[in-house]
């Protein structure tokens, strides 16, 4: 974030929405390649992909966000970001439908997200802003991808429980 | 002019470290009544190059109890006192302490004070005692006594020999040259006679620390090319008075030139003593310092440059036309540049293990006699090497195994002898290369295990049923139980239960293995297998529907296919197969894993019979690939832990594959199973 109150957001398409996450968690953008399966792992993570070297896990904002599944295609999109956990900073990809662009994001222009019922529906969504006239949702990717991979982590444990309780 | 020292802190607390690790070796190598007088120079070298270093960096605690050290370390250089049991039970303690006060100050903690002070107090009536006659008729003098010139004793005075004379300018240290390192060249080639000229050596208050004062007076051998040593002072020449003149056969040797006086006794041992030191007697000076994180770097680099190298071969193969077969010739040299690239970088991780087996003799010595056995220890295959983390890491699961055979294996000279052994007995420590992997055995001539003590001790903390009849490796097994221990008593050695669990842990995680042998009456034998490295692992991909996996090599027993027949199916769901007499469950990994295969039926696929935890099982997969060496990556950077996985590889095609954990495998199919 700069000074003026003002940041760059890397705004993105799902379905009929346009989010924005900002610009400085942004490593890459790549397109869609095979990934592999990890066992044990939330449903809407979909697998770990070779970035350069390391091994990034890529998690499908879709399945996500419960909206109804895409095909891959060549043209869909991995953004890769990175994420401050509890653990430390992790590298993450997300699966999209495409990328829009790079805007400017006054932060006073930005709005709260209504409450709308359980709180933890919406508390990854750090506001919504208007950006020529289409209505862009931020995203607070700590929250989102965050947790994710704190459930992952305790997935072994919790799995175990599950197991043999069953 | 002010200096900021404690930047050369970190430099001198390892240097120490090292060099009381030498000192340490030297003390046990030093025998009582004949001590070779190579050896108290160099324990006297580290107490002096220490006292030298913690007086500069202002260390008052360290640099004076050194200076007790020092003047006791001196007499027994002159040949005034004799090496005794007790004496040098003295100096050992006085590593301790050294240490530990170094670990203090480098800690920023307070030493001990009372330790310290107790030490130092035994080591001034040690010095003290000096007068009282010593019987030292058996000990050869070290130097004749306070006149002599020549501390590297005299050459022989009938070959013709070169003389140098080396007076540096005082800014010689300004421009960048160090005489000490020109001399430890120049004894490098040949055998070096030093003599200092300290005469312009000012008072300590008119004394600036960057100018140099000395001037070296050296001899070489004849046979030395005049070439080689002018090289050695190629940089310095406009920085000094250099004069190299042969001497003829006749020329009187012990004859200082007139220049030259005889100078006092601690300077001119101070000029090669200090390199000597911080080499800590391993003779190899062409070395550097690098940090791991440097070398992790380039490992990783490498490890990346792997890949893209197999990616690009695998894409050569799709090419026709004249220019392809070029483009393959190129792509083959590329393989084996990287394959040479990877093993060099590799090399730059591996040590020899004998920096761990350097700290036996004395635990060895130590605990022998506090347990009054006799035993002694034998190292071999000591510059074997292996990876630096390994290393580190094996150090412990050693000490416990070592202090085990001590305790346990070995018995006291009295029922050694009534069995028929040398009272003395041998604990032996071997390490070796075994098929891309390191074997480290620590073996002992002792008792051998007590099976039927084992087995009582089992039964009664309910562990084996009592009427349970257990084979013998089974019964071993039961040792490496977490909390089981035969010993009576709690020692302060063992006995109390921690010990093999924690071997066998530790060493699992490095992806090796533990094994025991033991013959009653004869003794026992453990094998540690592990990996040479923690960067690389030898693997056999397997297929399980669309996806790849890889299996460790050193988990896989071997690979069949089975028959209709072979498989029995226990109540209801579990699978087992019968393999060479024993039934061994089946792991359908397609299942664990959740992944859709190829074929369900099971002599449609493999069975990848594998080992771990001291059990076998057979993987059920689709199909074998091959077996490659694979770059280990973290699954945890990014994501977390996966039961059953040790971590991610990239393939060839750039494809991640993911590598399986044996051990936690088994452990998360028998919970489905116990479910």
């Amino acid at each position: 974030m700069t000074t003026n109150g003002s940041h760059q957001v890397l705004t993105f398409v799902l379905g009929n929405e346009t989010y924005g996450v900002d610009i400085l968690r942004v490593q890459e953008i790549r397109g869609w390649s095979a990934v592999t399966k990890i066992p044990h792992a939330p449903a809407h993570v979909l697998g770990v992909l070779n970035l350069r070297g390391s091994i990034v896990p890529i998690v499908d904002l879709r399945m996500r966000f419960a909206l109804e599944r895409a095909e891959y295609t060549a043209v869909t999109v991995i953004i890769v970001m990175s994420v401050n956990t509890p653990a430390g900073r992790r590298d993450f990809g997300v699966v999209v439908d495409g990328v829009s662009d790079v805007v400017d994001v006054n932060s006073a222009e930005v709005k709260p997200a209504p409450e709308l019922g359980s709180r933890s529906a919406t508390d990854y969504i750090r506001g919504l802003v208007s950006v020529a006239e289409r209505m862009v949702v931020l995203l607070d990717i700590d929250r989102l991808i965050g947790r994710d991979l704190a459930l992952s982590e305790g997935m072994d444990g919790e799995e175990a429980l599950a197991v043999s309780a069953a | 002019m002010t200096v900021d020292l404690t930047q050369f802190h970190d430099a001198f607390f390892e240097e120490s470290f090292e060099a009381l690790d030498a000192m340490e070796a030297a003390l046990l190598k030093l025998d009582v009544g004949s001590p070779e007088p190579e050896l108290i120079n160099t324990i006297f070298r580290v107490a002096h190059s220490i006292k030298g270093g913690s007086a500069t960096f202002g260390f008052s605690e360290i640099a004076s109890f050194t200076h007790s050290l020092e003047t006791l370390l001196d007499e027994l250089r002159s040949g005034t006192m004799a090496v005794t049991v007790a004496l040098s039970d003295l100096l050992l303690k006085s590593v301790d302490v050294l240490r530990a006060m170094l670990r203090a100050v480098q800690a920023k903690q307070p030493i001990d004070a009372q330790r310290v002070s107790d030490l130092q107090f035994d080591l001034e009536v040690a010095i003290a005692k000096k007068s009282e006659p010593a019987a030292t008729p058996a000990m050869e003098p070290m130097a004749p006594g306070p006149a002599a010139h020549d501390h590297t004793g005299t050459p022989p005075a009938i070959a013709p020999r070169w003389r140098i004379h080396f007076r540096p300018y005082r800014e010689l240290l300004a421009r960048g040259n160090d005489p000490l390192r020109m001399l430890r060249e120049l004894a490098a080639l040949g055998e070096l006679a030093v003599r200092v000229d300290a005469q312009a050596l000012p008072p300590l208050t008119d004394l600036n620390p960057p100018d140099c004062y000395l001037a070296w007076s050296l001899e070489l051998p004849g046979e030395v090319a005049e070439e080689a040593t002018r090289q050695v002072f190629e940089w310095a020449e406009g920085d000094c008075d250099l004069t190299i003149e042969r001497l003829q056969a006749a020329t009187p040797q012990p004859a200082p030139p007139p220049p030259l006086a005889v100078v006092a006794p601690a300077p001119r041992q101070e000029a090669p003593a200090k390199p000597e030191a911080a080499m800590s007697g391993l003779g190899d000076s062409g070395s550097i310092r690098v940090s791991v994180e440097k070398i992790d770097e380039l490992m990783n680099t490498v490890g990346e440059l792997v890949i893209t190298q197999a990616m690009l071969s695998q894409l050569g193969s799709h090419f026709d036309g004249p220019e392809a077969e070029k483009l393959r010739a190129g792509l083959g040299q590329l393989e084996r540049n990287m394959r040479e690239l990877q093993e060099s970088v590799m090399r730059v991780r591996m040590l020899p293990i004998s920096f761990v087996f350097s700290r036996f003799p004395r635990m060895v010595r130590d605990l022998a006699q506090r347990l009054g056995k006799r035993i002694e220890l034998k190292l071999t295959g000591e510059q074997t090497e292996l990876d630096k983390t390994v290393l580190e890491k094996i150090g412990d699961p050693l000490v416990h195994l070592v202090r085990n055979c001590i305790d346990h294996g070995i018995e006291s000279p009295e029922a050694r002898a009534g069995a028929g052994k040398p009272a003395e007995g041998t604990v032996h420590l071997d390490a070796c290369h075994r098929g891309g992997n390191i074997a480290v055995e620590v073996s002992d001539d002792g008792g051998g295990l007590d099976k039927e003590r084992i087995l009582a001790k089992a039964r009664a903390r309910g562990l084996v049923g009592a009427s349970d009849s257990l084979t013998d490796s089974e019964i071993h097994e039961l040792i490496f139980l977490p909390g089981f221990s035969t010993a009576e008593k709690t020692t302060d050695v063992s006995g109390r239960g921690v010990g093999m669990d924690v071997v066998r842990r530790n060493v699992k995680e490095l992806g090796g293995k533990v094994e025991l042998k033991s013959e009653p009456g004869r003794g026992s034998r453990f094998t540690i297998t592990l990996p040479l490295t923690l960067a690389i692992v030898d693997g056999q991909s397997v297929a399980v529907g669309t996806e790849t996996y890889i299996v460790p090599l050193i988990s896989i027993v071997e690979s069949m296919q089975l028959k209709a027949t072979g498989i029995t199916r226990l109540s209801g769901h579990s699978e087992v197969l019968s393999f060479r007499g024993d039934y061994l469950p089946i792991i359908r990994l397609h299942e664990l894993f959740g992944v859709e295969p190829r074929s369900r039926a099971l002599h449609e696929g493999l069975v990848v019979i594998a080992e771990g935890d001291g059990r076998r099982v057979g993987l059920f997969v689709d199909d074998l690939l091959g077996q490659q060496q694979v770059v280990i990556k973290s699954l945890e950077t990014n994501y977390g832990h996966i039961e059953g996985v040790s971590g991610a590889t990239i393939l060839g095609d750039g494809s991640v594959a993911l590598i399986l954990d044996v051990p936690g495998l088994i452990r998360a199919a028998s919970m489905r199973v116990a479910a």
